[in-house]
């Protein structure tokens, strides 16, 4: 038997940018054994979420994340909207899904300039930005923010999307399209790419439901879970199916995410056409009492909120499950195995977000 | 690599995408969360700003009609602006400018 040493990798680490800690454990170049270690920036919003009356909470809900920001505040208002049977203006509920699915446009373009990046092809991530700045720009023109949009309210939502901004919705995401059109397949069909990517990671169907994986990781291993088929927004009018892939590798991750943007391209439009006109927003006229949980689909996989009011302004208890806490579990069986200069692309292709998990 | 070379050479004969910050700003768009002021002529002092913010940048003294408002605190979610029934919270579109020092503006009748 040869010799083993342990190799931490992060808390900091050039090749990935988030605050996780894995001990690994090697023998030589390979990876034998992996601890996972989180808690290097634990913010307590869950407690802050006690503290603050529940209408201020959803701000700081929005702040868990900067990337799904829109969908964290979309739970939470569900939740509080279920406990105080209140039902949302069907206007509002189509604004809900044009702002949810721009948001997993633009998580998942950012996510496919990082792979880039970690392979080290510098100029298809920057490629890849660039056309993520459109989809930003949408948000700032249509909620005043780019990534803390403050769009999704107890009740509704607060601004309109109006016909002339629409229109500038549609040709914006027509030319994302064509951007796409073009870079995708130098990602997808690079030689390097492929040779860094496919039998890398590998997570199969059994092993994914054992650990509870959730999101894109389950579906590029054949889990056909997706919490939009649930129906918390009118999803089956818009015409949506999950996406699955079978490899259950780094490149069947990649394929998930891609045709994912594309599926989330037509429900945009879809979404702006189908919205009937009407009111935003219902006013909020009493306080939280008992237990709710919500199930949303997040960019990055299913995240889960828990809330229980008493009858006050403040909440007694609120808890978070995000899409990375269900997917760490997951690298325990997909790095054993590959190499050192593997890990990168193995632990990007959950996309973690260490800033969501540590809540 | 072969199927970049298109987007390179692309790339070397069009516009560069970003800008240069300092001489060239970008308008901000209509609607655009960015600072806001006080009118005190307006405000009568009812403190609904202070109660609503989550952020507790807005501290408002009725018997001495005067408002504290820290800017370092402000997360700019225009809630105040919204819901202030005189109409006294201005919100403006452009961003706030740095600051050397973190200090309160305090806004006196």
């Amino acid at each position: 038997m040869s010799h083993r040493t342990v190799i931490p990798f992060g808390p900091q680490h050039p090749v990935l940018p988030e605050p996780i800690q894995l001990k690994l454990v090697c023998e030589g170049e390979k990876i034998v054994e992996v601890i996972p270690n989180i808690g290097y920036i634990h913010r307590g919003i869950e407690k802050g979420g006690e503290i603050k009356d529940f209408q201020q909470t959803l701000h700081l809900i929005e702040r868990t994340c900067g990337i799904c920001s829109f969908i964290h505040a979309l739970t939470y208002s569900q939740g509080i909207e279920d406990l105080l049977k209140m039902e949302v203006p069907p206007r509002a509920k189509y604004l809900r899904v044009a702002w949810s699915e721009l948001s997993r446009i633009h998580s998942h373009l950012l996510w496919l300039g990082l792979l880039a990046d970690a392979i080290g092809f510098e100029s298809l991530f920057m490629q890849f930005w660039k056309i993520r700045e459109s989809i930003l720009d949408l948000f700032e023109l249509t909620t005043g923010q780019r990534v803390i949009q403050s769009a999704c309210i107890i009740g509704g939502v607060r601004r309109n999307i109006d016909d002339q901004m629409a229109s500038k919705i549609k040709t914006d995401l027509q030319s994302v399209k064509e951007a796409l059109d073009e870079m995708l397949p130098v990602l997808l069909e690079d030689y390097s790419l492929k040779a860094r990517t496919v039998g890398a990671g590998m997570l199969s169907k059994e092993q994914a439901m054992t650990l509870g994986a959730v999101g894109p990781t389950a579906r590029a291993s054949g889990v056909r879970q997706d919490s939009r088929s649930l129906n918390y927004l009118p999803y089956d009018e818009l015409g949506f199916e999950p996406i699955t892939e079978t490899a259950g590798d780094s490149y069947a991750r990649a394929l998930v995410r891609t045709k994912e943007i594309y599926q989330s391209i037509g429900i945009v439009l879809k979404a702006l056409d189908a919205a009937p006109r009407g009111e935003l927003s219902v006013p909020v006229k009493s306080w939280p009492n008992g237990e709710a949980i919500q199930r949303v689909e997040q960019p990055r996989g299913e995240v889960f909120y828990y809330i229980k009011g008493n009858g006050t302004r403040n909440l007694e208890r609120l808890k978070i499950r995000t899409p990375t806490f269900a997917n760490i579990p997951t690298l325990l069986v997909m790095l054993p195995g590959a190499s050192m200069a593997d890990l990168p692309v193995i632990v990007l292709s959950i996309d973690p977000c260490i800033s969501c998990t540590e809540r | 690599m072969s199927k970049m070379l298109l987007t390179i050479i692309k790339n070397l004969f069009s516009k560069p995408a970003t800008r240069k910050y300092p001489f060239e700003k970008r308008d901000p768009f209509k609607g655009s969360r960015g600072k806001i002021t006080f009118d005190q002529t307006k405000c009568d002092h009812c403190g609904d700003c202070q109660r609503l913010c989550p952020a507790g940048a807005i501290f408002v003294e009725e018997k001495a009609k005067q408002i504290t408002y820290d800017p370092f605190r402000c997360i700019y979610c225009w809630v105040c602006a919204e819901n202030c029934l005189q109409k006294a919270i201005k919100a403006e579109e452009g961003y706030k400018s740095p600051d050397y020092k973190k200090e309160k503006i305090v806004v006196k009748k």
